[in-house]
């Protein structure tokens, strides 16, 4: 069991080589060395969770700069890195072998599957790093996959920018992730996880500085898990293909900001400041990407909202709980109903050819019910219906937040009402009504490819949360003291949710409902768009300015010229007569003689 | 009666062959600044050299090495002197061959293209 | 005949190699070629030209100053007052420590002495070329 976790996390990169090689010759063979290493890692993932204890420890050292920094390449085999394990490995392969059904008629074939695997070698390491500096490294890789799927349709224009916008706005988070990791290596002096955490008690009388610290590490969580006011480049990412929306950006990539918050939990511990403004992040952000949520009419982009809000309570659940597995319950059944969602409307997306606009839509239970069976069970899910896997886990969350910060439990449980809501408007306005356009009176059904991990996935949206299952993964603990009406209040929010999408969707032909301040998302990509143009465009204005007036006149010109001056000047001392040569040189021996003479 | 300078100076002392060394190097010199003709400007080089050589020799024997030898040094160094002499002279000349044939002339006023 | 006199002063200072290398490649060889040269190339009379006043002017200047800084430094040479110490072996064959001395010490620049005689041969050779029509 020495070697697991190198078979684990290499393989998927060597299935990554090998399809860039042969990719050209076998489309199949592409595919098939993708799932075949998905399975191995799932496969190898469970037998370590199954088999128990903590794992090896296993350790190079890598770079070593001298005492002061040592990184090392090893892995942490914990229950926590176990049970992220067993997230990845199980939903990838799920969401490899729906790719075969879907891309089977797309360009770029073989380079998805490749960009797929190393996106999995990529959170491999994210999920098995000990260290910061190599969580760090993978973090990018996980970005740099991120970037080369999101725009895999290169030729699009709106592809390559959104590819573009995830990579630029993840940097800005990792800006701030950096600085953590080197605030926290400056006081304890190592980069390893176990090592900072043994040294935190001596920390202790420094808590504004690890309060900084934590919060700009938190900065790279609020990069890479979307949070606000970094959220702009989820929407986007869903110009991928439809399995890297689901597999990325809503059950693992985005989840990494999470997990790594989780990592950290024990620091986190000690700095309270850092969690409340961690909550109060997590909190805004699932209260305002809901709203946002209700007002879209592109199915993905509606998901896409959904997920920032539930990562928005994943945070949430960092911020309040006492351990880290409350959060990571949520982020658990979080990935296997969200991509179950995503898988979904990728195979009503595959029916319209391509059509997005749910207003395009209408009608399909009749023509695409097992999809639509699954879409009800990822929906229950997400709204947090009783008996589903993600009420227990939202409800949990709710009630520690309630207990410890209640504007924010609040907050949170009237966004599950607004979940409710959208998601509800969204099946209806796909599944029910008349058909509104040609396309989709001549939906039908997908390939069982296609449906196969559909099913899986409902099953495990639908069973995953409950107690006899998750005490398997997680240690659960639930708060004292939460307030009699919490319950009633949240039933009454999915209900009153559903019951209001009922009503207003089931037969609408256009959204009856029109808030353009939710519809254009809050104004907050206009703000964005105003900060590039006018502060960074000043910005640039004026070191161009500066490039053209004070850098190339002052410091390139006046130097050259003043050369060319002192050689023009200089020619004119080549007089063509040779004994005028003779002269100068002779003149100046005896001079120089004369003046060692004098000094000497 | 021989006059007293024979008599009082019968040896010559190391200034005498450094002054003649470098009387030499100041009449090749001046051939150099002073004449007209190209090659008499090269002969005048030659003398400068040979000046060079002559004050080598006269330090070769007037310093001593520790074992009462006269150091040979100095005349090696001659010796490649002469030789590189030598071949400065046949490659000079050669050029100067050439020069003429271009120009017809040997006067080293006429020779003054190579300037601004 | 200069360089035969100075043939004579390296004699005076017991160097007898170099007095007969400096008979042998000056006197036999350099002159030699000179007075080759002057006859290949055919001189006429010149006419005389113009003396210019400058030129004698800066020439002797330099020389006079040259000539001045001369005899300050060898009057101030510490050892300019001896006359030729007396060597522990008269009797000692030059040619053959100069030899020593060369092939032992100074081997190295020997070859490439022998290079650069080669490499001057070959120059000459290239310059004086006629140019092929």
């Amino acid at each position: 069991m020495q070697t697991a976790p190198w078979i684990i996390l290499f393989t998927p990169l060597v299935a990554a080589a090998l399809i860039l090689l042969v990719g050209r010759f076998s489309k199949t063979l592409s595919s098939t060395l993708a799932i075949f290493s998905a399975l191995t890692c799932c496969v190898l993932s469970w037998n370590l969770f199954l088999s128990g204890g903590e794992g090896p420890k296993i350790s190079h050292t890598w770079l070593s700069f001298g005492p002061d920094l040592i990184i090392p390449i090893s892995f942490t085999l914990d229950h926590l890195a176990k049970v992220m394990l067993l997230v990845v490995t199980t939903i990838s392969p799920l969401v490899f072998i729906y790719s075969l059904g879907y891309m089977r008629d797309e360009e770029g074939y073989s380079r998805f599957f490749a960009g797929l695997s190393l996106f999995l070698f990529s959170m491999l390491g994210i999920v098995l790093a000990d260290n910061f500096v190599m969580m760090f490294i993978f973090w990018e890789l996980v970005g740099v996959s991120s970037y080369i799927l999101i725009g895999h349709y290169y030729s699009k224009d709106s592809a390559a920018d959104a590819g573009k916008q995830a990579f630029i706005v993840n940097r800005i988070g990792d800006f701030g992730f950096m600085l953590g990791i080197l605030l926290l290596w400056f006081a304890t002096g190592t980069v390893v996880f176990s090592d900072i955490v043994s040294a935190i008690p001596q920390l202790g009388t420094l808590p504004l500085y690890l309060t900084i610290a934590c919060v700009l590490v938190f900065l790279g969580t609020v990069g890479k898990s979307a949070q606000m006011p970094l959220h702009v480049w989820l929407p986007n990412s869903m110009e991928g293909p439809t399995p890297v929306s689901s597999l990325l950006h809503a059950a693992t990539m985005v989840a990494a900001g999470v997990y790594m918050l989780a990592r950290i939990f024990p620091i986190l511990e000690v700095v309270p400041t850092a969690r409340e403004i961690i909550a109060w992040v997590g909190g805004i952000t699932c209260f305002a990407a809901a709203l946002m949520a209700t007002q879209q009419s592109d199915i993905k982009r509606i998901l896409a909202y959904s997920t920032i809000s539930q990562l928005g309570y994943m945070v949430l659940g960092i911020g309040v709980a006492p351990t880290s597995d409350i959060a990571m319950f949520h982020l658990f059944t979080h990935a296997c109903f969200k991509c179950l969602l995503f898988l979904a409307a990728g195979s009503v997306m595959i029916a319209m050819h391509h059509g997005v606009d749910m207003w395009t839509m209408g009608g399909l239970r009749k023509r695409l019910p097992v999809t639509m069976i699954c879409f009800i069970a990822g929906m229950l899910a997400l709204a947090g219906c009783p008996y589903t896997s993600g009420y227990y886990s939202k409800d949990l969350i709710i009630e520690w937040a309630v207990v410890q910060i209640p504007f924010l439990g609040w907050l949170a449980a009237a966004a599950a009402g607004l979940t409710a809501f959208y998601i509800f408007r969204e099946f209806f306005v796909i599944f029910f009504g008349k058909e509104r356009s040609s396309h989709a009176e001549h939906a039908k059904e997908q390939p069982i490819t296609m449906l196969l991990p559909m099913l899986v996935l409902a099953i495990f949206a639908i069973f995953s949360g409950w107690p006899f299952i998750q005490e398997h993964f997680f240690t659960l603990e639930r708060p004292e003291h939460v307030p009699h009406n919490l319950h009633p209040f949240l039933y009454g929010m999915f209900f009153g949710g559903a019951g209001l999408a009922t009503l207003l969707y089931v037969k609408a032909a256009k959204d009856p409902v029109n808030i353009p301040l939710f519809a254009n998302r809050l104004y907050i990509d206009a703000v964005y768009d105003w900060f590039v143009k006018n502060i960074q465009g000043g910005g640039a204005a004026l070191l161009s300015w500066a490039d053209r007036w004070v850098i190339d006149l002052l410091i390139v010109q006046v130097p050259s010229k003043l050369t060319w001056a002192c050689g023009f000047a200089l020619r004119f001392l080549q007089f063509g007569n040779i004994q005028a040569y003779a002269f100068f040189f002779g003149a100046g021996v005896v001079g120089l003689i004369y003046i060692l003479i004098s000094t000497k | 009666m021989p006059p007293s300078c024979f008599i009082e100076h019968p040896m010559p002392t190391l200034a005498h062959y450094l002054i003649v060394s470098g009387l030499l190097f100041s009449i090749g010199l001046a051939g150099v600044l002073l004449r007209r003709n190209i090659l008499i400007i090269f002969m005048g080089l030659e003398l400068m050299l040979n000046a060079a050589n002559l004050s080598l020799v006269a330090f070769s024997r007037f310093n001593l090495l520790p074992d009462g030898m006269p150091n040979y040094n100095g005349q090696v160094l001659v010796f490649f002197i002469i030789t590189v002499a030598a071949a400065e002279v046949a490659v000079g000349l050669a050029i100067i061959v050439a020069l003429f044939r271009a120009k017809q002339t040997t006067h080293v006023e006429d020779l003054n293209t190579l300037k601004f | 005949m200069s360089f035969v006199a100075l043939a004579a002063v390296f004699v005076t200072l017991d160097a007898y190699f170099i007095a007969v290398v400096q008979v042998l490649v000056y006197a036999g060889a350099v002159m030699v070629l000179f007075l080759f040269i002057i006859m290949l190339l055919d001189l006429r009379e010149e006419k005389t030209r113009r003396v210019r006043l400058s030129a004698w002017v800066g020439g002797g200047l330099v020389i006079g100053g040259f000539v001045s800084a001369l005899v300050q430094v060898i009057s101030s040479l510490p050892g300019s007052g001896n006359t030729k110490p007396v060597v522990s072996n008269p009797e000692a064959n030059d040619v053959a420590l100069v030899g020593f001395t060369l092939f032992k010490d100074f081997n190295f620049p020997f070859q490439i002495i022998g290079v650069l005689l080669l490499v001057a041969t070959v120059g000459v050779v290239l310059l004086s070329r006629k140019e092929l029509k």
